[in-house]
Order: C-alpha cells, then structure tokens, then sequence
C-alpha cells in the first residue's frame, strides 16, 4: 500500500477531471437560473433523458457492491472479502451521492427536492424512491464514517459504528433490496409506451439482478485499478470469488431475459432489425451473454487483464439497459410524433463530471483515508 | 358526484372557439408554430395549449371530409399520474377534475412518463418551471360553473353534466341512431374509465385515438409492486438474520475445535 505521500494527487487525469467538474459547475448554474430548457434537449415525449439514464439509474446500480460486499463480510461472514469492504462501501456511497445530487438538479424544482419527507404519497414509486435514496445514503454515510472518525482520532464513535454494524448493515442490505428494484418498478405504469422488449411485470426483479451483476462487476473494477494506481494488493482469490458472483447472477439473468422475450414480444421481435431490437440485442451481448461465455473458463476467471475486460464490458452492458430502458426503449412511440431526443453537450459534461467528482471523491479518501486497512504493510 | 363531459364528435365543425375560450379562461399564451400543410394547430398540447381541435382530413365514398377532434386531458377515474405523484401534487377530486398543486410539485416529471395519452406539458424554458394540462375549470365548477369550453362551444359538441347520466346519455346516443356513430365509447374502459368520453362517427384508430391504452386501472400496476414491499421486508431481514446466526455459529463451534 501507498502511503499518503506516494499517491499523487494532481496526475494530468485528475485535473482533466477536475477541469470537466469546473465546467459542469457552470452549466449546473445556468440550469438554475435559465430552467432546463437550456441545458438540456429533453421535451414533452422525452421528459427523462441522458441524466436521469446514466446519473441517477446507473450510478445507483453501480453502488450495488457496497450492499453485496458489505452483506457478505458481515452477515455471511466471508472474511475472504474483509480487504475490501471499505472501498466497496465509500464506492457505493459516491454513488448515491452522484445519484442524489443528479437527481435533485434534474427535476425541475430542485429546492423542493425534501417534499417527499414530509408529503408522503405510499403510492407512487417515485415516493418509495425518494425515500430509500434518503435512507440508504444515510446509511452508507453510517457504514463509512469509522474512516473519518479514526483520521480525526475519535476512537469512541469508530468503536461505537462497529459495535452496531451488523444491524446496520442489514438494514443497508434490505434498503437497497428495495431500492434497487423500486428504480424498475418506476417503469411499471409506462406500460404500452415502453418496448416490450424490455417492459413486463416482473422488471422490477430484472433490474435488482442486473445491480448486482454491475456491483460485483463494479468492486472487481475499482479493485483491480486501485491495485495498479494505489498500489494496494489484491487477492486474486478475491477477484476470482467476484467473477464467480457475476458469472452465477449472469446466468440467472440470462435465463430471465429470454424467458421473457419468449413469452412476451417472442425471438423474432428482437431480430426484426429495427433499432430498438438492435440495442436489445447490443445490450444482451454486451452486459450478458459475452461476460457469462468469458467467465465459465477458468482461464478468464484467474488472469487480471482478462477480469478486468470482462467488468468494462457488463458495467457498460447494465449501463446501456438502463439507458435502453430510460431512452431507447420508449423511442418507437415516438417516432410519428416528430420528437426525438439526443442530449446536448452540455448534458454529457454534467454526466462526466458527476462521474468525475465520485473518482476525484474516491481517490481523496484513498489518500488520506485508510481505505484498504488490511492490505497495508506495517510502518 | 363526479362530473363528466360528453365529446360527440358528429357535432364537432372545427371552428376552435374552446381554444380560444381556454387560453382565455386559463390566461394561456401562445408558442410560435409552424406550416405543416394541416390545419392542426398547434401540432401538439404545449404549456401554452391545455386544448385544441386536430383537423383529420379522409375519405367517404371518394370524396374528402373533414373529422374534427378535440384533444385535452380525459381526467381519467384513477389516473396514472396522480398515483405516481410522489408528494400529491396532481390528485383527482370528488367533482372529477384532475387538479395540480404546485406549491407541492418537485418537477420529477413522473406524471410525464405516466399518462397514457401525453398530457402532462411542461415549462422546459422556465427557472421555476410548472407541470401544465387542462385543469376541467376545476375552478369554474367549484364556482358552480361550466368548463369554458363546453359553454363556449356553438354547436354543443360537448355535454356537461353528473357521470353516470353522460355516460347513459352516450349510449342512448349510440343506440338511437346506430348508423351515425361506431359502436364504441372511448373512455369507457380505457385507463380503467376516464370521465371525459367520446362518441365517433369514424373508427377511433383512424382519428389517432392511442387504441393500446389498457383497460385496467394504470395504478394497479405499480401497486403490484408496493403492496409486496412488507413481504420483502419480512423475507430480507429474516433471511439476513437466520444467515448471520448460521455463520456466527459455525465459526464459534470452529474455534472450539
């Protein structure tokens, strides 16, 4: 492991990142002022578009390892997976924080945003929703506060989290449970607008098994990069036992998948070469079917390059059936209408640099946190 | 108690008072449109365009006609957007109107993504920005009133009046002169029931009327997924807590050994 002094912060990538988060910045002030109109293409038949697909869907399936991680060391006791518990949790908790903040600049009345606290409508989604991202995110603030609470030497309070961590970290697991699948639920109602290639009743279970593909995907991701940039080591055991994970939940995707298109829409209706049946079957070759192949050799489960390959592609993969779901999968109903919806520029450098303030975030903590405790070498 | 209006779309000779007597009523201005070689206008409900009159220009027995149809919020009897509206703002009342409280909204647009029929219009070019549609005149018939654009209409294309008479009066209509109109009420079944109906002289598809609009109440589908929600709760933490003490215990009788 580095040490404080050996991660260098300003590396070129890290000031194109901040440089991007500056210029996001500025666009987020004139979204403010202006109204979304002019920032954003999204209109009357595109009322979701690039930030809610990728920000807010996608950041909150890429936080899925911090609940998976943290379930298997501290309720199922894998202490294989001890090494890396912090990092999934504080990488989770970026994300919530990237999904929150997207989503409260993305509705239209963002000073509003604590309405659903005290409003309460149990049946909307949206409520259900609003409320786990609260909740949720509070509780990853819980799970990742002993990092902080040791750098400023309060002993008491680290003691005190890790007497009461079990509980809340089933209360975390439970949460997310919910709100991983609620995300889905939220297209329940678009039924006839969205594709049935993607639309049936039981999306909101398609969406928490693809989370945890993508979280376990994600931890995989971000451990082996940190092995390279922050110079901690990883198990490859731990990195095979990932693989595994998404190579199981895959295969249980896959069959869900197609069990769905073949007693909804039926094969055909995903070969019939229109675009939406293209980016179905884009998304199904990328996020599923070529990481399942990949894994089931053992070869690929044991090499770090071939891993690391295999996470890019069903991170991109559950990326892009969020966007299908959220964008293109509500094309088609459009097409008459003369709408169309592509985002701005200034829509894509929100994107990144929301992304980037969760790597610079992450990378801060790293420094100056002891992210990877277990895998530090004695000083 | 809920009030209904009857559209006869017979009656109809596309003259646009009701969009005019709208954007009066509800101080609506206007948004540039542009030539499109149909006398729709605008070619969709905007911000600014709670209703208007679509020109459907076809043939009978080779000849052109003209199909006028009025287009604005059917203030549906459970509708989606209101169940979806996580802090209430949109919220159907007894009278039947459909009603927006912005003092609630927080701009989600879910209500958007919601409607069935793409009602819901927003203010994309504003800093504090509204969700827009036709409000019933919720406001006039609280005042005993009737909506602006059935009083406003020449030739009573539109009737007002208590849901269970409108609807009784459509079929009367439909039964007393078969050959007149096609054999179907939309807005009977559709999204569950909508307190706005239309009777046709010419199949509804053909007018544009969205025919894949289910039959069930929209609600009931994401209550499908809510109402599991206590289930889950009991799963997970049970499941959660079964585990921790399964492997708590086996590392304890581990040490022992």
């Amino acid at each position: 492991m580095k040490t404080e002094h050996e991660i260098k912060m300003w590396t070129p990538f890290t000031m194109l990142m901040c440089g991007l988060m500056g210029i996001g910045g500025l666009i987020l002030l004139v979204r403010l002022f202006k109204g979304l109109g002019a920032v954003t293409n999204l209109n009357d038949r595109f009322p979701w578009g690039l930030w809610i697909g990728i920000d807010v869907l996608g950041g909150v399936a890429m936080a899925a390892g911090g609940f998976l991680i943290a379930g298997a060391v501290y309720i199922l006791n894998m202490k294989k997976y001890r090494p890396i518990v912090r990092a999934s949790i504080l990488n989770a908790f970026f994300g919530y924080l990237l999904a929150a903040t997207a989503i409260t600049l993305d509705i239209g009345l963002p000073w509003n945003i604590w309405h659903p606290i005290f409003m309460w409508q149990i049946h909307s989604i949206m409520w259900v929703v609003a409320i786990h991202v609260v909740l949720y995110t509070t509780t990853l603030a819980t799970e990742s506060s002993p990092m902080f609470f040791e750098k400023f030497g309060m002993e008491k309070a680290a003691n005190f989290i890790h007497k009461i961590i079990v509980p809340v970290v089933l209360f975390g697991v439970l949460l997310s449970t919910l709100h991983q699948s609620s995300l889905g639920a939220v297209y329940l109602i678009a039924v006839g607008k969205l594709s049935p290639l993607w639309y049936n009743s039981q999306f909101p279970w398609l969406f928490l098994i693809s989370a945890v593909m993508m979280g376990l995907s994600m931890v995989s991701f971000e451990t082996i990069l940190s092995e390279k940039f922050f110079g901690h080591k990883a198990d490859i055991s731990i990195l095979s036992g990932l693989a595994r994970g998404v190579l199981i939940t895959g295969v249980i995707y896959f069959a869900a998948k197609l069990w769905f298109l073949i007693s909804g829409p039926g094969i055909a209706a995903a070969f019939n070469g229109s675009m939406e049946a293209n980016m179905y079957l884009l998304e199904m070759v990328i996020s599923v079917v070529g990481p399942v192949i990949l894994l089931s050799m053992k070869s690929v489960r044991e090499n770090v390059k071939s891993l690391l390959f295999v996470d890019v592609l069903v991170i991109s993969g559950v990326l892009l059936n969020r966007l299908n779901v959220s964008i293109f999968g509500v094309y088609r109903d459009q097409a008459a209408t003369g709408f169309s919806y592509f985002p701005t520029w200034m829509e894509f450098v929100v994107t990144l640099a929301f992304i980037s303030f969760s790597i610079v975030g992450f990378k801060v903590c790293v420094k100056y946190l002891r992210v990877f405790p277990e895998t530090e070498t004695p000083h | 108690m809920a009030k209904s209006v009857l559209i006869d779309l017979t009656r109809c000779i596309g003259c646009r008072g009701c969009q005019i007597a709208c954007k009066e009523w509800n101080e609506r201005s206007v948004k540039p449109t542009t030539m499109t070689g149909n006398f729709t206008n605008p070619t969709e409900l905007n911000s600014e365009c709670y209703t208007r009159i679509k020109f459907v220009e076809q043939e009978k027995q080779a000849l052109p006609v003209w199909n006028f149809v009025k287009d604005q919020c059917l203030h549906c009897k459970n509708p989606a957007c209101a169940s979806v509206c996580p802090v209430e703002a949109l919220k159907k009342t007894e009278a039947g109107p459909v009603t927006y409280n912005f003092s609630r909204c927080i701009g989600c647009r879910y209500c958007m993504l919601a409607c069935p029929f793409y009602i819901p219009k927003y203010e994309w070019e504003k800093a504090v920005p509204w969700v827009r549609k036709c409000t019933f005149c919720s406001d006039r018939i609280a005042a005993g009133l009737i909506p602006a654009c059935v009083k406003v209409c020449p030739t009573n294309t539109m009737l007002f009046g208590e849901y269970d008479e409108i609807l009784k009066e459509a079929k009367k209509r439909l039964t007393d002169s078969p050959g007149k109109y096609v054999s179907h009420i939309y807005g009977k079944d559709e999204a569950g029931g909508t307190s706005w109906l239309y009777i046709s002289p010419v199949p509804f598809e053909s007018l544009g009327f969205n025919m894949n609009v289910p039959t069930t109440k929209l609600p009931d589908l994401t209550w499908a997924y809510i109402s599991k929600i206590p289930a889950v709760i009991g799963v997970v933490l049970t499941a959660g807590v079964i585990s921790w003490a399964i492997t708590r215990r086996n590392e304890n009788m581990g040490k022992e050994e």
